[in-house]
């Protein structure tokens, strides 16, 4: 079991309590976490990433207690066995798309010989050594799934990836993502509202707010 | 990758912002460099200069005067004294020796002085090529003089009256290089060495303009002591070592009031004068710690300002496993390191602005400036330097600390 919340619950300060679904998560499969703006789907994100820290509940990660850890150690756990695809690309701008990856080992303190490799699955080799401000937009997206992989985590959240794509690019990044994880074995979960993708993923669980 | 090199990449993503606080802070820094390279080697160097000289006696007038005149060779001389008085003085119980002056000529700017073999002991000289002089018109040249007009043992130059450039020329008097010192980065580095009896030939025929028979032999100079003379002769100043403590409190008063000449100590004109400078010198500082207050202000504008535009690549850095700390610490990085290269280039150009003073001067005391020495006291410039910059990063490595991850990143 790569996977496991139990009885996951937060609250936003004056907000309603959400409990969310319990979530069983095997090395090398997909989920899907779908769901309305403002569901708190993104809330769910953020807990699975330890970006916060949930009222209720236990987050088992590769058999290590996740929502136990604080500090550097969630820091650092979170770097090494966590790969975070956000909605925007959010890339380090003074750096190169190498540059950018060659970061997320420097500060997870893990080397990888294989960012090239990565680059180069994602159709990045030619940019590797280019600054980042000079990516189309969805050069820069692939740059930031290259370095959510660059540590070869166990674990990719994607927040919204698809959500300025149009279809034909939405199944070529959802299918890059599954490649991606099916070859290091991570597992992967989508967060999304963006209904196209259920056509790609099969397992999913919604999220509302009740 | 690491973190010094991802600060110097966020530094140089900003080049004119990194650039302009860098060079105001250096610019303060270079002021307080040229101040402290000047005070160390002006003082040392008029301390040394003064070495062994206790008292000065010359013609009434500005004190300050005097020993600028005379011991430094700076201002000009204040007028002449009687030899024959000079020479009573010297014969009193506390006076321990004597070095007569001649001032009054001068080759393209640098002054010819009239003396004996005793003032080039009293700086401990040495010759580098040739000998002392034994006859009028021979000369001992300093090494910078030698240097700069490229003269060597053998040439022969023709000197002129005043003590600046630009009077009229001494057609009649072939002055001939004897000797030329070493080096010794003192006052003797630019002057020409004579004796008296040469200064005193080379007037008295201007005024005489006619072959009358002279009163002084041209074949003999009196090497040590004062000349001595038939008629009534002048020189310009005395040089005076004291025989005791009690000395210092008796003979100037016994020179000013019994005499016709006056008596200056240089270490009391000396501090006299550091005194009245000195307020030029706090204004400089002051300004130059302005300067570095408002480079202060300006990283720390520039780092804050800075992270308003990061505060997604703070996130993300956070993301991708750094810790609180160490953004905290590349933030640091940051103030230390821009404010490093501002103490670099500020003591770099401070020193490369004493260089072109240096430069610029050709026969003046700046002259003796070295201004590629390096003080260790330039340290607690770096040292100051780098407080400013973590005192400027403090607030806003702070923020960085404190960033929340998931409010940048997700917003819902």
């Amino acid at each position: 079991m790569l996977l496991k919340t139990t009885d996951l619950a937060f609250s936003h300060p004056g907000q309603k309590t959400i409990h969310f679904e319990n979530i069983l998560l095997e090395a090398g499969e997909s989920l899907l976490v779908i769901g309305k703006s403002g569901s708190g789907k993104t809330t769910l994100l953020n807990l699975l990433a330890g970006l916060a820290k949930p009222d209720q509940g236990e987050i088992l990660i590769d058999g290590q207690m996740f929502s136990k850890l604080s500090g550097q150690k969630l820091d650092l756990f979170r770097g090494q066995n966590i790969g975070i695809v956000f909605q925007k690309p959010h890339l380090l701008s003074p750096l190169s798309v190498i540059e950018n990856l060659k970061m997320a080992n420097f500060f997870s303190k893990i080397k990888n010989g294989n960012l090239s490799q990565i680059l180069d699955d994602l159709g990045l080799m030619a940019k590797k050594d280019a600054s980042v401000l000079t990516l189309s937009e969805g050069e820069a997206q692939r740059v930031s799934i290259a370095r959510a992989l660059a540590n070869e985590p166990k674990l990719i959240l994607a927040d919204e990836p698809t959500s300025s794509l149009d279809d034909e690019n939405t199944y070529k990044v959802i299918r890059l993502l599954q490649e991606q994880a099916r070859k290091i074995g991570a597992g992967l979960i989508i967060v999304t509202h963006d209904q196209r993708v259920k056509d790609h993923i099969s397992k999913f669980i919604e999220v509302k707010a009740s | 990758m690491n973190l010094f090199k991802l600060s110097w990449k966020y530094l140089t993503f900003r080049p004119f912002s990194t650039g302009l606080n860098v060079l105001l802070l250096a610019l303060g820094l270079a002021i307080i460099t040229v101040l402290l390279l000047m005070q160390d080697q002006l003082e040392k160097k008029m301390n040394e200069d003064a070495e062994g000289i206790d008292l000065v006696v010359g013609a009434k007038g500005s004190p300050l005067q005097l020993i600028l005149s005379s011991v430094y060779h700076i201002d000009f001389p204040t007028g002449n004294i009687s030899l024959e008085e000079a020479r009573n003085l010297s014969r009193n119980r506390l006076v321990k020796s004597t070095i007569p002056l001649a001032l009054g000529d001068n080759y393209q700017g640098f002054r010819i002085v009239g003396t004996n073999l005793d003032y080039l002991e009293l700086y401990k000289t040495e010759f580098e090529t040739g000998q002392a002089w034994s006859k009028p018109f021979e000369v001992v040249l300093g090494a910078e003089i030698a240097l700069k007009l490229d003269l060597k043992t053998g040439d022969q130059f023709i000197g002129s009256h005043g003590i600046s450039e630009g009077s009229h020329d001494h057609d009649a008097n072939h002055f001939l290089v004897k000797g030329v010192l070493k080096p010794k980065g003192n006052v003797v580095d630019r002057l020409i060495l004579t004796s008296i009896e040469s200064v005193w030939l080379t007037h008295k025929e201007e005024e005489e303009n006619e072959d009358s028979p002279k009163n002084v032999n041209l074949s003999e100079v009196t090497l040590h002591g004062l000349p001595l003379s038939d008629g009534p002769k002048e020189i310009t100043t005395l040089l005076i070592q004291y025989r005791n403590p009690m000395a210092a409190i008796q003979l100037p008063r016994l020179v000013n009031s019994r005499t016709n000449m006056q008596a200056a100590s240089p270490t009391f004109e000396m501090s006299r004068l550091f005194e009245l400078l000195g307020v030029g010198i706090s204004m400089l500082k002051g300004l130059a710690f302005v300067l570095i207050a408002i480079s202060g202000i300006g990283i720390f504008i520039a780092l804050y300002n800075s992270l308003k535009d990061r505060k997604y690549d703070l996130a993300i850095l956070r993301a991708i496993g750094a810790s609180r700390f160490q953004l905290l610490q590349m933030i640091f990085l940051e103030g230390i390191l821009l404010t490093f290269f501002g103490a670099i280039l500020g003591i770099l150009i401070g020193h490369g602005f004493l260089d072109l003073i240096v430069r610029q001067n050709q026969s003046g005391v700046m002259t003796s400036i070295q201004p590629w020495i390096f003080l260790k006291a330039e340290l607690w410039i770096l040292v100051y330097a780098l407080t400013v910059g973590v005192l400027a990063s403090l607030i806003p490595a702070f923020t960085a600390y404190q960033t929340s991850i998931a409010k940048q990143l997700t917003k819902a």
